[in-house]
């Protein structure tokens, strides 16, 4: 469903803020797969994830999604294949749009917007409702507030089901209940299991939790310096432990996981 | 001082604020919807009054001259918008530039002169300041209301369509917009152009009630239409909320400034001090959301402490 082949990136190249943050990482991922994704700050996580949703373009490798070579289409082109989250609760949605204009945005998600046709339909509204009714957090009533008004942790479950309500062909989840409580975080993985699982999507999730990172997805991969350095599969990732995983890391990389948000426990 | 000659300044005042809105809409347009601050208003409301003067003079339909107005007022918007997007300049800077450009576009299309009459009594005019005193439809208060009351609906009906909706999240949330497949930068352009077009609609409605076009009559403009924004959400925003609603207070707060000019003029202001007036009165109303947070910040602070 997605192939990294060999992609690098360098931001700011020729300057003394020259980084190298992606130097060929390689990853791919068969239909169904969630994948989660751990390693220290600085380890190229982000940067993969927005290369493959276009946000800047990468110096080397391809990127292709379910056969298409998306490497040198726009972030808005690219849209039509996936379904983001952001790390910050006020990346994902716009905030002085009410939560039903937020919807409809998403609902068309990839396709072509008349200036003709009305945006948001009353047979859309009720089936935002239904949506909503599943996170069992009230919003179906307040359809049409501002999403400025929601908390950081509704505003990540909206965002997910905006995600998910055109089924995208793959998910990329940044660090998306890390500005949440953990009382909330828990609510919002569950959410996300439970919207991969029914669609039957194919998921990367980014995680400074080693327990989530264990305890979701079907695989778990490693990055350190711009690479994928360490790739668990399920048979394996089953009867691991957070030992076990900090270990691989050290082992492979010839140094300690440094997260200064990772939580071990 | 004299009541009367004041009250008598007022009907001028209304129609003034009235035309002033149309511009100030399509500020609203830009600033509030698309968050960008743009100053090609500054240059495309005079080359729509322009465009309204030269042809009407040469004996073509009000009606058409207009159309062409906006159309023209279009162009100038697409200018600024591929500076801005193809070629990377800050908004500011991109409305800046096609501001300094459209001063000789506008002597251009005057053929050289900076002021170019419009006389009533020769030429057929949708509105003059002349009948701003009768009871009657030839009244511009009327035809320019009615402009007004179909701008609105033309854009409110705009905005909830599927493209306004993409335009305004582009506004609210440029990295969400793309998210969603949203070319902002298409986006935008359209924005820009749609706001200069009903600028420049404005500033041919504007020349036909003063009969005359002038390279300098929209020097400010930006000022005016950001006070008319201001002054409306502080005094009807808690009023009116819904998208036309919002628009309406814009329409209001153009009529208010107006009037609020005739009194100070009237209290004896000099004329020449009115346009830093108005800067001063828009500097401090910028800052107020921003003193008010700066309150709450510092309240929260020391609420904090005290626990
Ligand atoms: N837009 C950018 N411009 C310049 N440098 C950047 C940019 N984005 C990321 N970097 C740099 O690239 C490197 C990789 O960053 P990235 O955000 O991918 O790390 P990460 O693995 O997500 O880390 P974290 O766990 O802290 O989120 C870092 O050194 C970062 O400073
Ligand atoms: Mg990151």
């Amino acid at each position: 469903m997605l192939d990294i082949n060999h992609i690098a990136k360098t931001f700011n190249p020729g300057t003394i803020t020259e980084k190298l943050a992606l130097s060929d990482a390689d990853l791919h991922l068969a239909e169904g797969d969630f994948v989660t994704i751990i390693g220290g700050n600085g380890a190229g996580k982000s940067t993969m994830l927005n290369a493959v949703a276009g946000v800047f373009p990468i110096d080397q490798g391809s990127i292709v999604i379910d056969g298409q070579n998306v490497t040198g289409l726009p972030e808005y082109k690219r849209a039509s294949f996936l379904g983001r989250v952001f790390q910050d609760p006020m990346t994902g949605t716009a905030a002085t749009m009410s939560i039903e204009d937020n919807m409809a945005l998403a609902l068309r998600r990839g396709q072509r917007r008349s200036p003709l046709k009305w945006g948001i339909t009353s047979k859309e509204r009720r089936m935002y409702r239904d949506q909503l009714k599943r996170l069992g957090l009230g919003l179906e009533d307040r359809m049409n507030a501002r999403v400025g008004l929601l908390s950081g942790g509704q505003r990540q479950a909206l965002t997910l089901l905006m995600a998910t309500l055109q089924k995208p062909k793959l998910l990329l989840l940044d660090e998306h209940t890390a500005a949440l409580d953990p009382k909330t975080a828990t609510k919002v993985l569950h959410l996300t299991r439970e919207l991969i699982r029914d669609q039957h999507l194919t998921a990367l999730m980014v995680t400074h939790n080693m327990k989530d990172a264990l305890q979701y997805g079907n695989r778990i991969i490693m990055m350190h310096e711009g690479k994928v350095i360490v790739d668990v599969d399920r048979e394996t990732k089953m009867n691991l432990r957070v030992e076990d995983l900090l270990n691989m890391f050290e082992h492979t990389s010839g140094s300690q996981l440094n997260n200064d948000r990772m939580l071990l426990s | 001082m004299d009541i009367a000659k004041l009250l008598n300044a007022f009907p001028g005042a209304v129609s003034q604020g009235i035309i002033w809105g149309l511009m100030a809409i399509g500020v609203y347009i830009t600033y509030r919807i698309l968050d960008v601050a743009d100053l090609t208003v500054d240059g495309s409301m005079a080359t729509g009054g322009a465009v309204a003067a030269v042809m009407i003079t040469a004996g073509y339909n009000p009606w058409l001259a207009v159309i062409v107005a906006f159309l023209v007022g279009m162009l100038a918007g697409l200018v600024t918008g591929l500076f801005h997007t193809t070629m990377g300049i800050p908004a500011i800077l991109a409305g800046i530039l096609t501001q300094l450009a459209l001063y000789s576009i506008n002597l251009r299309i005057m053929d050289g002169k900076a002021n170019t009459a419009v006389n009533v009594n020769k030429y057929h005019v949708l509105v003059t300041s002349r009948n701003v005193r009768q009871f009657s439809v030839s009244n511009p208060i009327i035809l320019t209301l009615i402009l007004t009351a179909v701008l609105i609906a033309l854009l409110y009906f705009f905005f909830n369509t599927e493209y306004g909706c993409a335009l305004r999240a582009t506004g609210a949330n440029g990295a969400m917009a793309r998210a969603q497949g949203i070319n902002t930068n298409v986006a935008k352009v359209i924005g820009l152009m749609l706001s200069n077009g009903i600028v420049a609609f404005s500033g041919a409605m504007l020349t036909q009630y003063q009969g005359f076009a002038d390279v300098q009559m929209a020097r400010g403009a930006i000022v005016i239409g950001l006070a008319a924004v201001i002054i409306g959400e502080v005094v009807f925003g808690k009023l009116l909320k819904s998208f036309a609603g919002k628009l309406v207070c814009v329409s209001l707060g153009a009529i208010i400034y107006y009037l609020v000019m005739q009194i100070v003029l009237w209290l004896g202001l000099n004329t020449n001090d009115l346009k830093m007036l108005t800067a001063i009165v828009v500097a401090i109303f910028l800052a107020v959301p921003h003193w008010k947070q700066q309150a709450q910040t510092r309240l929260h602070v020391r609420r904090k402490g005290g626990e």
